[in-house]
C-alpha cells in the first residue's frame, strides 16, 4: 500500500466523523425531543442551596405555586447567551425562576452569577448531576415549568429567547396560572 | 436597490471565480496560451466585484439600512460609527465576505508579483485560488447571503454583540483571516506542483515569503485574540483551549512547521513531499477551523444558532478541497519527491524534529478538540477535554523542540558538526543555570518559576550565541540578511513567550474579594483601596464604574476604574481595568453588588503576562522580516534550472525520483 494514502485515509475518517456529527445533530436536535415528562409529576428532589449548602430544598417545599426551573452551569456557553434574556425577563414571568446549577463547582457558579448578574429567585446546586438524570436533563440550558401540583407542564431545551418566551413559555405560564385559579 | 447591486456583484464574482478556476487549469492542461492568459483578468474582475459587494455592505451599515436583515441583526441607531465598520464582519455572513475579500487580495498579489513564474504553473496557481474563492462565494450566496432583505424594515436594529464592541476586536478578525487565508498561497503552489507533476526549488523559494507573511499575520491575530480575552472577559486568563481558539492555533502550529520545511526544500532540495503535505495541512486546518466555528458540529449541545445547511455545505467543500488535495498528494507526490539524504546531526535533522513535534502538537490539539464528537459517535457520553489535557501534552511535546531550538541554527546543512554543539551547550546551559540561581536569589521559589526562567534563558542565550558567532565569522554588511534576522527575532520571541507563559501561570495572585467603600485588599505587595462605585455613560452604554486606588508601601501607584457596562438590549459586559507593566499587570474587574455599596471585586496580580504577547509579536516580526529578504524575489524566468549558490534541485524526471 502506498504510505502517501495515509493522510487521505485519516481525513476520510475525520469527514465521516463530521458527517456523523451533522446527522446526529439533525436527528437529535434537542429542541424537537418531546419530553416524556410533560404532564407527569416532576421527580422528587432534595438539593442543597448554592449559597448555603447546609440548607436543602425539597420538591415538597415548593408545592402549591407554579415555578420555573432553569438548568444552567458556569461552563455552559449557551447559558451565557441565554443569561441576558433571563436577566430581562425573570421578574416578568409572574412565577419564581429557580436556578438549577448543573454539574458545576459552587465557586465557579457563584463567580459566574457575580459576573453576569443573578436572575434567580433561588439557586439549587446539583454538583454530581444525579438528580438531573431524573429530570431527563440533556444539556444546559433547559427550562421546566412546574405547576402547583408539582406536575411538569412545559419544557424547553436550549436557550430561552424573547421569541420562545412570547410564543411558548408565556402562554404555558398563563395556562398554568389560569388552571390554578 | 443598492443592496441588490451588492448581491448582483457577488453573483458576478461567483461566475468569474468559476471561470478563474476552470479556464487557466484547462489551458495549462491543453497547453493553450490564450486560455492561460485569462487568469489575470479574471482575478482582477473577481476582486473588483467582491470589493464592490463588501463596500456596499459597509455602506448599508453606515447609513443604517435596516431593511437588510444582516444590518438589522448586527447594528442599531445608537452604535457609534466606528463599530458600524467592524460590525460588517461582526457575524457570520459578513465575516464570510471578508474572508473572500482577503482571499482575493492575496490572489491579486500573487497575480501581480508572480508574472515571472512559468506560464503553466502560474495559471494553475491562480486556478486553484479561483476554486477556493468559488467555494466560499457559493457558500455565501446559497446559505449565508449578507444582502437578504428584511421586509418590512424594522425601525431599529438589534445590536452588535457587545462582546465585539471593543477596539481590539475591530482588527482581530481581519488580521486573523490574513493569516488563515494567506496559507492558501502555499496551498495553491502545492496543488499546482502536484497537478503539473514537477516542483522546482525556486518555486518553493518564491512561496516562502507568502507563508512567512501569512504566519506572521496569524501570530498577530492570535495575540490580539488572546489579549482581548484577557482584558474583556474579566477572568484574567489569556488562553482557554476552547474550540475557537484551537481552530486558529492548529494552522499556526502547522504553519510554523511549514515555514521551516520550506526552508529545507529551498536550501537543500529535501523534504519536498513533506513540504507539500504541510502546505495542504496548513490550509486544510484553516478551512477546518472555519468549519468548526460555523457548523456547530462540535458544540452540539451548547450551540443552537448554527444552521445545519451551512454545516453540510462546509463539510462538502472541505471534503472536496482537502480530500481532493490529499488524494492528489497520494497519487502524484512521487513525481515531486526526492532530495539528498540527511546527515544525522545536520540542521535538516533538527528542523525535522521540530517539524514532527509541531505537527504532532497540532494533531494532539485536533484530537482534543474533536474528542467530544468521538465520544458522541461511540456513545461514550458527553466528554469534553479541558486545559489539563492540552497543557500537559503541549508542554511534553514542546520540550524536545525547545531543547533542539538553539542548536538548529548552529548546525550545518547536510553535514554533522557536533563540535560546535559541545561548545554551545556548556555556555547555553551555564547561562540558563546562572539565570535560575539569580532568580532563586531574587526570591523565586518552586519548580515552575525556576523552570520558566531557565527555559527562557536557554532559548534566548542559545539564539544570542548564534548571533554572536555570526557576528564574528561573517563579513561586515553580510552578517544578518533579513531572512536570518527574522529567524533570530522569532526564536527570541519563543524564549520571551516561554517566560511569559510559565511565569504568569505560576506567579499570578488572584483574589476574589468583597469590598465595601474604604476597605482595602492586599494582593501581592500592593494595597487595593476600594472607593466605591459610581455611574458613567458611553456612546451606547451605561456603566457602573468602580474606583480602586492602588498603592505600594503607602505610595500611590495608580487609580483603576473597572466597569460593568449595560448595553441597550440589556446585555452586560465587564470591562476590566488594567495597569500594564513590563514585569506585572495589576488587574481589577468588577463582580456584582453585594448591597450597602459593597461589591465583589476581582483583584489580580499578573507578573510577566505581557511577555506572552511580546513573544507572539516578536514571532510576527520574525515572519515579516524574513519575508522581506531580497533572496526571495523572482529574479529570472524560473523554469530554467538556475545555477545558485545554495544547491537547488532542478525538477527531476519522475523515473529517478519514484
Amino acid at each position: 500500500m502506498n504510505a502517501r494514502l495515509i493522510p487521505f485515509a485519516v481525513f476520510v475518517l475525520i469527514v465521516a466523523l463530521f458527517g456523523f456529527g451533522i446527522v446526529w445533530n439533525n436527528y437529535h436536535d434537542p429542541r424537537y425531543v418531546p419530553s416524556p415528562l410533560i404532564g407527569k409529576a416532576a421527580p422528587a428532589f432534595d438539593l442543597p442551596r448554592l449559597e448555603d449548602p447546609a440548607q436543602h430544598v425539597r420538591k415538597a417545599d415548593l408545592l402549591g405555586k407554579p415555578y420555573l426551573i432553569n438548568v444552567f452551569a458556569s461552563w455552559c456557553f449557551a447559558c451565557g447567551q441565554e443569561h441576558p434574556v433571563l436577566m430581562a425577563y425573570s421578574k416578568k414571568f409572574g412565577v419564581p425562576l429557580i436556578g438549577y446549577d448543573y454539574k458545576d463547582q459552587a465557586a465557579d457558579a457563584k463567580a459566574w452569577l457575580d459576573e453576569h448578574g443573578n436572575p434567580y429567585h433561588e439557586v439549587l446546586a446539583d454538583v454530581s448531576g444525579a438528580t438531573a438524570i431524573d429530570f431527563g436533563v440533556y444539556g444546559a440550558p433547559e427550562t421546566f415549568l412546574v405547576d402547583g401540583q408539582g406536575v411538569i407542564r412545559y419544557k424547553h431545551i436550549g436557550p430561552l429567547t424573547p421569541d420562545v418566551i412570547a410564543r411558548e413559555l408565556d402562554p404555558a405560564i398563563k395556562a398554568v396560572q389560569g388552571a390554578a385559579r | 436597490m443598492i443592496p441588490e447591486l451588492g448581491q448582483l456583484a457577488l453573483i458576478l464574482a461567483l461566475i468569474l471565480s468559476g471561470l478563474q478556476c476552470v479556464l487557466p487549469i484547462v489551458g495549462a492542461w491543453r497547453e493553450s496560451k490564450p486560455l492561460m492568459a485569462t487568469a489575470r483578468s479574471l482575478v482582477v474582475g473577481q476582486f473588483v466585484f467582491v470589493a464592490m459587494a463588501f463596500a456596499i455592505l459597509t455602506y448599508a451599515f453606515l447609513v443604517q439600512d435596516f431593511s437588510v436583515a444582516y444590518v438589522a441583526q448586527n447594528s442599531n441607531l445608537e452604535l457609534p460609527w466606528w463599530y458600524r465598520f467592524s460590525a460588517v464582519w461582526g457575524a457570520h455572513e459578513g465575516s464570510l465576505l471578508l474572508w473572500v475579500l482577503i482571499l482575493d487580495v492575496w490572489t491579486l498579489a500573487v497575480a501581480a508579483f508572480g508574472g515571472k513564474l512559468p506560464e503553466k504553473f502560474y495559471a494553475r496557481v491562480l486556478g486553484v485560488l479561483g476554486f477556493v474563492a468559488f467555494g466560499f462565494l457559493l457558500f455565501s450566496l446559497t446559505t449565508s447571503n449578507p444582502f437578504a432583505r428584511l421586509i418590512p424594515a424594522p425601525m431599529d436594529g438589534v445590536d452588535l454583540n457587545p462582546v465585539l464592541q471593543d477596539p481590539g476586536l475591530i482588527m482581530h478578525p481581519p488580521v486573523l483571516y490574513m493569516g488563515y487565508v494567506g496559507f492558501s498561497v502555499a496551498f495553491a503552489f502545492a496543488i499546482a506542483a502536484l497537478l503539473g507533476g514537477e516542483l522546482h526549488s525556486s518555486w518553493v523559494r518564491w512561496s516562502r515569503p507568502w507563508t512567512n507573511v501569512a504566519w506572521g499575520f496569524l501570530s498577530a491575530g492570535i495575540v490580539a485574540g488572546s489579549w482581548w480575552a484577557y482584558s474583556e472577559l474579566g477572568w484574567g486568563g489569556w488562553w482557554f483551549w476552547d474550540p475557537v481558539e484551537n481552530a486558529s492555533f492548529m494552522p499556526w502550529l502547522v504553519g510554523a512547521a511549514l515555514v521551516h520545511a520550506q526552508a529545507v526544500t529551498d536550501k537543500r532540495g529535501g523534504l519536498r513531499a513533506w513540504t507539500l503535505l504541510l502546505a495542504i495541512f496548513a490550509f486544510s486546518l484553516s478551512l477546518l477551523g472555519t468549519f468548526l466555528v460555523r457548523s456547530g458540529v462540535l458544540t452540539s449541545v451548547h450551540s443552537f444558532a448554527a444552521d445545519p445547511k451551512r454545516g453540510v455545505f462546509i463539510l462538502g467543500f472541505l471534503a472536496v478541497v482537502v480530500g481532493g488535495s490529499l488524494l492528489l498528494y497520494a497519487l502524484r507526490a512521487r513525481f515531486v519527491a526526492g532530495g539528498k539524504p540527511f546527515a544525522l546531526a545536520s540542521r535538516e535533522t533538527l528542523i525535522l524534529i521540530g517539524n514532527l513535534m509541531l505537527t504532532v502538537a497540532a494533531a494532539t490539539v485536533l484530537l482534543g478538540t474533536l474528542y467530544p464528537l468521538v465520544g458522541e459517535a461511540f456513545n461514550l457520553g458527553r466528554i469534553s477535554v479541558g486545559a489539563p489535557y492540552f497543557g500537559f501534552l503541549f508542554m511534553l511535546l514542546m520540550t524536545p523542540l525547545v531543547l533542539a531550538l538553539p542548536f538548529a541554527p548552529l548546525s550545518r546543512w547536510g553535514k554533522a558538526d557536533t563540535g560546535i554543539w559541545k561548545r554551545a551547550l556548556t555556555r547555553i546551559v551555564g547561562l540558563a543555570v546562572l539565570a535560575g540561581i539569580v532568580a532563586l536569589v531574587l526570591g523565586a521559589r518552586g519548580f515552575m518559576p525556576l523552570l520558566g526562567v531557565t527555559a527562557s534563558t536557554y532559548v534566548i542565550a542559545g539564539t544570542a550565541f548564534y548571533a554572536i558567532k555570526r557576528w564574528k565569522e561573517a563579513p561586515a554588511g553580510r552578517r544578518y540578511p533579513l531572512e536570518m534576522a527574522g529567524m533570530l527575532f522569532a526564536h527570541v520571541g519563543v524564549g520571551v513567550f516561554i517566560a511569559g507563559a510559565i511565569l504568569t501561570r505560576s506567579l499570578s495572585v488572584e483574589q476574589d474579594v468583597a469590598l465595601s467603600p474604604g476597605e482595602t485588599a492586599h494582593v501581592a505587595a500592593y494595597d487595593f483601596q476600594f472607593k466605591g462605585v459610581g455611574e458613567t455613560q458611553g456612546p451606547n452604554w451605561l456603566a457602573q464604574q468602580g474606583t480602586v486606588e492602588v498603592s505600594k508601601d503607602g505610595s500611590p501607584v495608580v487609580t483603576l476604574h473597572p466597569q460593568k457596562r449595560t448595553y441597550p438590549r440589556g446585555q452586560v459586559q465587564t470591562e476590566a481595568s488594567i495597569h500594564p507593566g513590563v514585569f506585572r499587570d495589576l488587574y481589577v474587574s468588577l463582580g456584582d453588588p453585594l448591597g450597602n455599596g459593597a461589591w465583589a471585586v476581582r483583584v489580580y496580580d499578573k507578573p510577566f503576562v505581557r511577555w506572552i504577547w511580546a513573544g507572539g509579536l516578536l514571532m510576527m516580526v520574525g515572519g515579516f522580516c524574513a519575508a522581506a529578504d531580497k533572496r526571495f524575489r523572482l529574479r529570472r524566468e524560473a523554469g530554467q534550472p538556475a545555477p545558485e549558490a545554495t544547491p537547488a534541485l532542478p525538477a527531476l524526471p519522475a523515473e529517478q525520483n519514484a
